[in-house]
């Protein structure tokens, strides 16, 4: 998180607007919730931004990039209300569909692009492959399930993002990415990653790769926890790191 | 790394619990493990029968709501879900597929599809459910797409083009699976299309069969169509199929051809429209067919899924297939054979007045230019909603409507009239009955004895129904209909035992789970899925 601040400070200060922090109350967004942003930016704001929303020069959604600084509040307006005088309309979005909007960008944007150094992806696959990786991580139906699916993730993240996944894991997980872990009364443990929660209940993906629902009622202990996505900012040498990153940049999909 | 490495560690271990995957040996027998609900009619069978036994015709009256769960979508709802071990997944229409638990309704995942603008079917952007093999769900889509989705995380694995959306093709059924097989047809054969029937490997989706419901030059029957009409005959195929593992044979019923209502320009029997197709399994050659209605010119689509049973039929048992038709009439085959053993009409009938030896009907009732009446209309005596069958009480169950409409031939477009003249019929918004006087037309959910045909009992509703029918070990029957009501019947005397309002439409079949030992009843009305247990 200081990582992040340290970043947008930097990129403010380059004329570059960006997210704020995120805040608490983003802790609530569920999976869902960016499912629902994604498919109201794509069926809304798509067709002028592009699906990747950088179409506009200036602005790059799906990097936290505009031509001033937005607060999630001011981008929640704008969605609302437009911006007059130019083509972007005001919306019949209520403030919830639009707060999913700004949260299914924020997911995308992360952190900024930035140089890495140039990586080898044959070599990389290699080191992903020998290594631990797919105990966690799925690549073209391969892998676990519990950690994120790494299938397309070279389209979704930039080379500076997965170098800092892997340097820094937990300065940015996704909403849908996080790790959660409930004891029941009885004191058995189960941790996965958080699907959904509500009062009364909260759905995992347990690392046994079972889909669990549970009723708080029945919980002692609830909570996220930290990612168990280790660091590898020293385990792996710097040419290893970039031919991961190479390789996981090349991962575009089946 | 030390995490990572005790996290390798702990997925060892308890390996053997998440390989628990969904072979096909456990769909085969899906009544070995009532607590799951494998395939869209719980078995190959298609009986749609629960061997669980908690909720009963004693104590039925005490069910109550456990959750409802809201589709984000104002399309009919139409799909049964699934159950695997406490996960359940159905399809918010037109093709997002959801992952919910079983227990509490909240939603897992959802893998959100939309089809291409061009998927446009006939009669409303529907889905009637997921199938699942290992740990893959399929999906047809209203695009004619046919895609695999891992079931525990709801992320695509693979999208194959079924056919072409653009020329009419769609994809609203429940896939059938078949060994290592995904079987399924495409609707739009109130189009110009050419049906037909695809088997794909689960593991790929490349196609590894196809079987063409039209059959070409060449082909035994492509001389019952005259001219070039072959080629844009219709007979689309838009409902699930059956199995019957000894004859390694998949069944389809097969829909109506093209035009619906003006045979003139397809002289012939049209096969293999509105009839049922037996294939090989491996390899879609056709063993056997019968058709219920040849050269059809009144819309009798035959998509119905086979119902399958083990029957004692004139002193023997013998392996039957039993078949309440759109045209009004009721059948049993040999499965086995496909010898026609007897057809009956169990909905007021009069385009036939009887059948040859070999099960042929004799026609009497033609589209005629001044209009000829005809029953049942053309939404039929039950459209393609899934009856029921218990081995408990050996009855079948069908939920059908009593209706009639005129059919015309004017000059080169046909036209359909009623008293009240609507001419959409399947869509969302027009879904109304036709009538010709105030006796007609009613829903009613009926059982009947497969030896006889004879009804054994009926109930009643003041309007039409769209629902199936689920019958228990319990000896409950549940249905519903379009006045928003889920009705439990006893199995045995269709006597009334309860009834919930939900609100809004039942135009899916219900089904039957259990988690941690207690027993669920779920059925989808209006825009939701509703699930109901004992207290």
């Amino acid at each position: 998180m200081k990582f992040t601040r340290r970043l947008a400070a930097a990129l403010l200060a380059t004329g570059l607007g960006f997210f704020a922090p995120r805040t608490a109350a983003a802790q609530h967004e569920t999976a869902a919730d960016l499912l629902d942003g994604e498919r109201a930016f794509k069926n809304t704001c798509a067709n002028c931004h592009g699906p990747d929303g950088d179409v506009i020069p200036g602005i790059d959604l799906g990097r936290g990039r505009f031509r001033r600084p937005m607060t999630d509040d001011d981008l929640v307006r704008i969605i609302r209300t437009g911006i007059p005088n130019t083509p972007m309309p005001a919306s019949q979005m209520t403030v919830e569909q639009a707060q999913k909007i700004v949260a299914y960008l924020r997911s995308r944007a992360a952190t900024a692009r930035g140089s890495v150094a140039a990586g080898d992806p044959l070599r990389g696959k290699a080191v992903f492959d020998k290594g631990t990786c797919a105990s966690c991580h799925r690549v073209g139906g391969a892998g676990s399930r519990v950690g994120p699916d790494l299938t397309d993730v070279g389209s979704r993240r930039s080379a500076r993002e997965l170098e800092l996944a892997l340097t820094d894991p937990a300065a940015d997980v996704a909403p849908g990415n996080r790790t959660y872990r409930v004891v029941l009364k009885d004191g058995t443990t189960v941790t996965g990653r958080l699907l959904g929660h509500d009062t009364f209940s909260v759905q995992l993906l347990d690392t046994t790769e079972q889909l669990r629902s549970f009723a708080k009622a029945d919980l002692r202990e609830l909570g996220f926890v930290a990612t168990p996505m280790p660091s590898y900012r020293t385990s792996m040498t710097p040419q290893e790191m970039a031919d991961v990153v190479s390789y996981l940049a090349s991962l575009r999909g089946q | 790394m030390r995490h990572a490495l005790r996290l390798v560690v702990v997925l060892a271990l308890v390996a053997p619990l998440a390989a628990q995957q969904v072979t096909f040996e456990r769909i085969l027998h899906g009544d070995r493990e009532p607590q799951n609900w494998l395939s869209y009619s719980g078995t190959l069978m298609n009986q749609r029968f629960s061997p669980l036994t908690q909720i009963t015709a004693a104590n039925v009256k005490n069910l109550q709501q456990q959750w409802v769960w809201q589709a984000r979508s104002l399309e009919k709802f139409e799909a049964t879900p699934l159950v695997v071990d406490g996960v359940m997944y159905t399809v918010q229409a037109p093709n997002d597929v959801v992952a919910l638990d079983a227990v509490s309704g909240r939603v897992f995942w959802t893998y959100a599809y939309t089809p291409a603008p061009e998927g446009r079917p006939c009669c409303g952007r529907v889905n009637r459910g997921v199938a699942i093999l290992g740990d893959t769900l399929y999906m047809g889509t209203i695009d004619a797409r046919l895609i695999a989705i891992d079931a525990k995380s709801g992320k695509p694995l693979w999208n194959t083009v079924v056919a072409k959306a653009s020329d009419r093709y769609s994809i609203t059924s429940s896939p059938t699976i078949v060994k290592d097989k995904v079987i399924i047809g495409t609707g739009g054969g109130d189009g110009p299309i050419r049906g037909f029937i695809s088997a794909f490997d689960a593991k790929t989706g490349k196609e590894v069969w196809r079987f063409n419901t039209i059959p070409g030059p060449g082909e035994p029957g492509h001389d019952t169509w005259s001219g070039d009409s072959w080629k844009t005959g219709g007979v689309g195929v838009w409902n699930a199929g059956a199995y019957d593992p000894e004859a390694n044979l998949v069944y389809f019923g097969t829909g109506n051809p093209a035009p619906d209502w003006d045979g003139r320009n397809r002289l012939g029997d049209n096969l293999y429209s509105d009839s049922v197709l037996a294939l090989d399994a491996d390899t879609g050659a056709l063993k056997w067919h019968y058709q219920f209605t040849p050269h059809d010119e009144l819309d009798y689509d035959s998509t119905q899924v086979p119902l399958l049973a083990d029957v004692q039929w004139q002193g023997r048992p013998r392996k039957v297939m039993l078949w309440a038709n759109r045209n009004g009439v009721m059948y049993a085959l040999d499965r086995v054979t496909g010898e026609f053993l007897k057809g009956k009409p169990f909905v007021k009938t009069n385009w036939l007045d009887g059948f040859d030896a070999k099960g042929r009907p004799h026609q009497v009732k033609f589209p005629s230019p001044e209009g000829t009446l005809v029953h049942p209309h053309v939404h039929g005596g039950i459209n393609w909603a899934p009856p029921a069958f218990s081995p408990r009480t050996g009855l079948f169950y069908v939920a059908s409507w009593e209706n009639s409409g005129i059919i015309a031939v004017t000059g080169q477009f046909p036209r359909v009239m009623s008293s009240n003249a609507q001419q959409t019929a399947m869509g969302q918004t027009n879904l109304v009955p036709f009538y010709n006087d105030d006796t007609e037309p009613f829903g009613v959910v009926r059982a009947y004895d497969p030896q006889t045909l004879d009804k054994v009992w009926e109930f009643k509703m003041s309007d039409i129904t769209w629902g199936g029918t689920l019958v228990t070990a319990g000896d409950v029957v549940f249905s519903g209909g379009r006045e928003g009501y889920f009705l439990a019947l006893d199995a045995k005397t269709g006597k009334l035992l309860w009834r919930a309002s939900v609100g809004g439409q039942v135009n899916a079949g219900a089904m039957s789970y259990s988690v941690n030992g207690k027993q669920y009843v779920a059925i989808a009305a209006g825009n939701a899925l509703f699930a109901y247990a004992l207290p």
